[in-house]
């Protein structure tokens, strides 16, 4: 029996989705060049149309056909050599269409495999964002903003490429640089990007990650009903109404906070959140009323604070608001939990608004995915490619 | 067997180039290279994959037909059905409840002689809306006059619609044919496919040609007439008598296919697995071959003695054929990836339409265990094969077992 590799990139959904697709393409055919076998794709539950959405393409590759048809019995690999996030915005866990639960970014990588993150951060940052785990791995940067490279409209920022070197280097059995560098010269005939490739390869490296390092978040687990506990007729019970809930400073109950299915929480789609001046608020409902995703709760003073683990991110509450910075969008890199603002307000209003006002100065005001003018990425692309050359 | 790339014979070139493309890309590709005239189109998962790449190879340059976007499944047989009269090479497809809801189209089509070639992406049927593999969509039309055939790999995929067009355009048979797919497994996996050449094509594929059934001014005919129950039953046994040929004329295209393009498929209507020295056998249509055979695989290191028939094509079925391989074997299990809800023994509708070949063919008749098997696209694991081998070893030491079973059912 042969050798068995499995490569898996979690990306985000729409923008990333052809990125995603490129580099497990060229992890196959770059693993043919020295003639291994291999199937690249994405994972089809995903629906990696909608915006934001965290989502999964997959590259197995074997060292020969019926070693691939033994990976190819399993849908979704159980274990992978590599996991590529190409958004660090992911590192705080992924729940993709009807998952039933956040799952954490290196759930199926190998022991003593490699995670490897395009981020502008430190490996200490992501750190406290990728749950802590019993068995060891490699956690390396290849420096960059989250890509939508490939996307029709964007400019190609080498970041397929500046991936495919990393993954050399951290699994060179599966895939050479040398393999790689044919790769893109046959097929994608670019001499730069072989320079690209190259570099990103001498640069890379990746550190160990101890048993237990990492974010201590215990994430939910749900377990699915068998079918005779299954309502008949494909209904589905409602939620039960919300109601009121308590002021932590008088205990005074007030306000309405919707109930809400537990068992799916949106916020991974999220890769920005709205950060709320509860001093400045008008209480003019706008927020609450026009957020899709029904996240804002109506807290007992009548100000409106977004429940984080419904939130999607979608930025429609900062564009509403008729109060300057009382609503703003920040990158979600920049937390590390789901905690109620109001609550943090309530207990100490000098404290959180002195946190507002740093919050809202850039550059955490800065977006990683959805911009905040037309034309904002194409200024992006020289900016990314500077990061590229520097890292 | 089912490999990745199926064996080539000694040939100088078999092969123009080698391409990492999805099951349904495969089935685009067969289209560039049949030179396709007429296609229709209409967004669903996981059909769509062939129209998106269609479209891309038109925008490319690289393909030139009428590519219609319909206005619903409906329309898009009804066009292609029109167009095949006409005398173009069409292509269509759909998934699902996209397909029903081409049905009437679908229906109407086989008693006009039109050899239309269809994929479709097998997909489960609403409700609940689900994305995920069943062969119920498909099997809605087995009464029907419609051709059917499922394939496994990219590679067959590809190879298979090219055989689907010379065998229905062939005017002994003349009847629409679908392609199955598996949602997911096969329609969206890209895998290493050899595309041949056009030359290679072109001596395996004649044109399409309809005589004297082509609406043409020239060839003044008149076509889908109103009738009476004077006529209802002839034109009923003029497409049984297509049925009549269908396995033979097959047999001769394969033949073809293999002196053509040197790649073998063996028996056409099914494959076997492991089957010479074999105790019991399961039998199956689609991608869990690949499940099946690695779980045959470990089995055999374990000294268990099991093979694997995968059944090709479903319409015509091959009956005498099939149940002349199976009367050997002490027990069969069939995995049917579809239900057949209220049948005999509840069974799937492999199962059923295989108890009725080998009651009619089979000189013994051991065991036929039917298991419900990776429905919605649920995966058939190795530990369920595992599982299913077990239980008709059981049946074919004579311990009796349930006729029917849920595998890989939360219960």
């Amino acid at each position: 029996m042969g050798q068995l590799f499995a490569v898996e990139l979690i990306y985000r959904g729409v923008f990333q989705k052809t990125l995603a697709k490129n580099i497990s393409r060229a992890i196959v055919l770059a693993a043919h060049e020295e003639g291994k076998w291999g199937i690249s794709f994405g994972r089809y539950s995903d629906s990696p149309e909608r915006n934001g959405i965290p989502a999964k393409s997959f590259a197995i590759v074997a060292t020969d056909e019926e070693t691939l048809q033994l990976g190819m019995a399993h849908y979704e690999p159980e274990q992978v050599d590599v996991t590529v996030v190409l958004d660090d915005t992911l590192c705080r866990g992924i729940e993709s269409w009807a998952w039933n639960g956040v799952q954490a970014v290196n759930r199926a990588t190998k022991p003593g495999g490699t995670l490897i993150v395009t981020s502008t951060q430190t490996v200490d940052e992501l750190l406290k964002l990728v749950h802590r785990r019993d068995q060891p791995y490699k956690l390396g940067i290849v420096k960059g903003i989250a890509s939508s490279s490939g996307m029709w409209v964007y400019k190609n920022d080498h970041t397929d490429v500046r991936v495919l070197g990393a993954i050399a280097k951290a699994a060179p059995e599966l895939v050479s640089q040398k393999s790689v560098e044919n790769y893109i010269t046959s097929h994608l005939k670019d001499a730069l990007k072989v320079t690209s490739a190259r570099t990103a390869y001498e640069r890379f490296n990746a550190v160990d990650v101890k048993p237990g390092q990492g974010n201590p978040e215990e994430l939910r687990h749900y377990q699915l009903p068998k079918w005779e506990q299954m309502d008949s007729g494909l209904a589905i019970k409602g939620q039960p109404q919300g109601g009121p809930y308590a002021d932590p400073a008088t205990n005074k109950l007030g306000g309405y906070r919707p109930a809400r299915n537990e068992r799916f929480q949106k916020y991974t789609t999220r890769t920005e959140r709205p950060v709320v001046n509860f001093q400045t608020c008008t209480k003019c409902t706008l927020c609450w009323l026009n957020c899709p995703d029904g996240s804002f709760d109506v807290t007992p003073d009548g100000t409106y604070d977004a429940n984080l683990e419904a939130c999607c991110g979608c930025g429609i509450c900062e564009a509403i608001c008729p109060v300057k910075n009382c609503i703003t969008m920040i990158n979600e890199v920049h937390f590390t939990d789901n905690s109620s603002q109001w609550l943090a307000f309530k207990k100490d209003k000098c404290t959180y608004l002195e946190w507002l006002q740093a919050t809202i100065a850039e550059p955490a005001k800065e977006r990683t995915h959805g911009f905040r003018y037309r034309g904002q990425y194409q200024e992006q692309v020289p900016q990314a490619l500077e990061i590229a050359q520097k890292s | 067997m089912a490999t990745l790339t199926v064996p080539v014979t000694e040939q100088k070139k078999t092969y123009e180039q080698e391409a990492l493309i999805t099951g349904a890309e495969a089935i685009a590709v067969a289209c560039k290279l049949a030179n396709v005239d007429v296609v229709t189109a209409y967004p669903i998962r996981p059909y769509d994959t062939v129209m998106q790449y269609m479209s891309q190879l038109i925008a490319d340059g690289e393909m030139d037909c009428e590519f219609i976007v319909a206005d619903g499944e409906h329309s898009q047989f009804e066009i292609v059905k029109h167009a095949s009269v006409c005398g173009a090479r069409v292509f269509s497809g759909s998934s699902g409840v996209g397909w029903m809801y081409a049905m009437e189209a679908l229906t109407v089509s086989p008693a006009l002689r039109v050899p239309i070639v269809a994929l479709v992406g097998n997909r489960a049927l609403d409700d609940p809306g689900a994305f995920g593999v069943e062969h119920n969509d498909a099997l809605a039309v087995r009464d029907l006059g419609w051709n059917l055939v499922w394939v496994d790999s990219g590679q067959e995929a590809l190879d298979t619609a090219l055989i689907a067009y010379r065998f229905a355009e062939d005017p002994r048979i003349f009847v629409p044919l679908a392609i199955s797919c598996d949602g997911a497994f096969l329609t969206h996996s890209q895998a290493l496919v050899n595309i041949p050449t056009p030359e290679q094509v072109k001596k395996f594929l004649p044109r399409y040609n309809r005589g004297n059934l082509l609406l043409h001014p020239d060839n003044v005919i008149s076509v889908a007439p109103q009738c009476n129950e004077d006529w209802v039953m002839e034109i009923r046994r003029q497409n049984y008598e297509v049925t009549e040929r269908a396995c033979d004329v097959l047999k001769e295209v394969y033949a073809d296919f293999e002196r053509v393009f040197g790649r073998k498929y063996g028996n056409p209507f099914f494959e076997e697995y492991m089957t010479e020295d074999a105790e019991i056998v399961l039998f199956g249509m689609g991608t869990l071959s690949t499940p099946v055979e690695v779980t045959i695989r470990k089995l055999r290191a374990q000294g268990k003695k099991v093979g694997f028939v995968r059944l090709r094509w479903f319409r015509p079925f091959a009956g005498a054929e099939i149940a002349k391989a199976l009367e050997r074997f002490r027990g069969i299990g069939v995995i049917d990836r579809d239900v057949s809800f209220g049948s005999p023994d509840l069974s799937g509708v492999v199962a059923t339409e295989l108890r009725s070949a080998m009651y009619t063919h089979a000189k013994t008749r051991p065991p036929v265990l039917d298991f419900l098997c990776g429905l919605g696209g649920r995966e058939v694991t190795v530990a369920d094969v595992e599982k299913i081998a077990d239980i008709t070893f059981q049946a074919a030491n004579g311990k009796p077992q349930p006729l029917t079973q849920w595998i890989g059912l939360r219960g």
